[in-house]
């Protein structure tokens, strides 16, 4: 008993080391970082304008409304791809900096190794999306009288399990292709989003991808975010069982590719940096 | 040198038994043909039934070129490769079974001082050490006492890792590895590239840790002084085959050789200068 709480604390204290990790290297990179965030609000903008050329092009549009509904997507897109690099990074920087192999040999396990990356991944990524989503509010002057916040803020935290789960899968590319792996992260980040209504609703979609939305948690997380910041709806039980559902299923299937993925680097040498 | 001490949850056998046993070991890896056409493959040893043991707190030298199987006997001992055939134990525990339990008992120094160059050394150590399961408060106390162990200035360990010297980082290597007190320490090539004086210092630390640490260490070098002057036993490990393993007298004797250089010349029928003649570049980067 006292082993296994001894275990359990050694875990916990290696998960703490990663986001401890994460903290030094995002302060030694701040200035990386505000260049990127600045990149992700012009990009935003780009998307959100769409909504005010539609009216000025002769289309009848609430455009607030649809202001705040493209904005929503692309700071959930925005959110994914923050959550989606930092797991990527997780062995690509590594790979990079030829720490990997010092990493893989220590006594941690993978769930609690990447489980720090997801959850600095997730505290970067909020205060980041709601950083984005402030800004570009403010640069549109958009008012949510309705919004309830929290709700919203409830839904994408679930939502992150699931992105987390997803995260772990992509995560283990770049041991097997160390040049091109990170890269795959982004067709998974674009092929989840495209069918889960990121701009528009699904209802638009062909019949098979409509159907693909349903398995994709991205969905669930913007409508349930829709809902709560253009009508003030609470946290709906029907976006929250899915969420969770897909949840419990991607985390341990994503441990397992990632552990498949480690076994195959381990057996054929991948993990050397020149590999 | 005092010991830093952490709450293991992997014991070391109270009874006597061999540090490294390692019993016909294999590891092979596949590389293009370039005989057989574009998807061809064939599969290349890089070790080749290797077998050896090491008492515990014994420092065995394995003397090898580039290319030898050294770093991939290293890298399957820590656990960073699967092997092929064979058995490879530390302390006991099998180290493709039961890599948790091996993962404990070993630290490594490789020849490149691999770190986050944009951290400083201490935040490397931290990170490090959080692995294995070393807390803040254990860290803030046994850093700074290590550092200055391995002879790196206090004043420099807030200093990002990119603006030391080669020598150094392989000083913030070596203190990585001693900081989680391993009984198998694993040296790769450890002062290959250091200028003579970072050399020494590095060469007399390794002499400093066995006389005062519980450690086993296996060397591998292809530095013939080096060896001579740190391990009991030397061995012979050439294109993934262990030729032999005994004392540098043993092993001059046994090859009728007055040094060294001459024992290895005799063994492998090459000096360390004919290595970039032997093999083809994919042999070559399959053993390293």
């Amino acid at each position: 008993m006292r082993a296994v709480a001894l275990t359990m604390k050694h875990e916990l204290i290696g998960l703490a080391g990663v986001v401890e990790r994460n903290v030094y290297l995002t302060r030694r990179y701040f200035y990386w970082d505000l260049a990127f965030f600045l990149w992700t609000v012009a990009n935003t903008l780009t998307v959100v304008f769409i909504a005010e050329g539609f009216e000025a092009t002769g289309g009848e549009i609430d455009v607030d409304r649809a202001t705040t509904t493209l904005l929503i997507g692309a700071v959930v897109w925005a959110y994914l791809g923050i959550i989606f690099e930092f797991l990527t990074e997780t062995v690509a920087w590594e790979r990079w900096e030829g720490t990997i192999e010092y990493t893989f040999m220590a006594p941690l396990s993978r769930a609690m190794h990447l489980g720090g990356s997801g959850v600095f991944a997730v505290l970067y990524g909020l205060v980041r999306a709601i950083l984005l989503f402030v800004v570009v509010a403010l640069f549109f002057g958009l008012t949510m009288p309705d919004a309830n916040f929290a709700a919203a803020l409830a839904i994408l935290v679930v939502a992150s399990i699931s992105f987390f789960g997803i995260g772990m899968m992509t995560s283990v590319l770049p041991l097997i292709s160390p040049e091109k792996g990170a890269q795959l992260g982004f067709i998974a980040q674009g092929m989840l989003l495209v069918v889960s209504g990121v701009y528009y609703p699904v209802s638009v979609l062909p019949q098979w991808m409509e159907w693909l939305s349903t398995i994709s948690p991205a969905t669930y997380a913007l409508r349930g975010i829709r809902a709560s910041v253009l009508d003030g709806a609470g946290v709906a039980w029907a976006d929250l069982w899915p969420l969770l559902v897909i949840g419990a299923v991607s985390i341990p299937l994503g441990l397992w590719v990632f552990n498949r993925g480690e076994v195959y680097a381990k057996r054929h040498g991948k993990l050397k940096r020149s590999g | 040198m005092t010991e830093i001490q952490f709450e293991a949850t992997t014991a070391v056998p109270a009874v006597p038994q061999a540090a490294v046993a390692v019993d016909r070991l294999r590891k092979d890896f596949r590389r293009r043909d370039p005989k057989g056409g574009r998807f061809a493959r064939r599969r290349v040893p890089a070790l080749d039934g290797v077998t050896f043991t090491i008492a515990r707190g014994e420092c065995v030298a394995i003397l090898g070129q580039n290319g030898s199987g050294k770093s991939t006997l290293v890298r399957l001992l820590s656990t960073l490769l699967l092997g092929d055939g064979g058995e490879a134990r530390v302390f006991g525990h099998d180290v493709f079974a039961e890599q948790k339990a091996v993962q404990r008992l070993v630290n490594r120094v490789s020849v490149d001082a691999s770190f986050f160059k944009k951290m400083s050394s201490a935040e490397n150590l931290h990170y490090a050490a959080r692995f294995y399961g070393m807390t803040p408060s254990e860290t803030r106390e046994a850093i700074p006492r290590i550092l200055t162990k391995v002879g790196f200035p206090a004043e420099r360990r807030g200093e990002p890792m990119e603006n030391l010297s080669r020598g150094m980082q392989q000083k913030v290597a070596l203190a990585r590895a001693l900081l989680t007190s391993p009984v198998l320490l694993l040296l790769d090539e450890p002062t290959t590239g250091l200028d003579p004086r970072s050399k020494l210092e590095v060469q007399s630390f390794i002499r400093e840790v066995r006389a005062t640490h519980d450690a086993t260490i296996l060397l591998c070098t292809h530095d013939l002084v080096e060896a001579e002057a740190l391990a009991e036993r030397i061995g012979i490990l050439d294109r993934g085959r262990l030729l032999a393993l005994e004392p540098a007298g043993d092993l001059k004797e046994r090859y009728g050789a007055e040094t060294l250089e001459e024992a290895f010349f005799a063994a492998t029928g090459r000096t360390f200068e004919d290595e970039a003649d032997e093999d083809d570049e994919d042999d070559r980067e399959v053993y390293a």
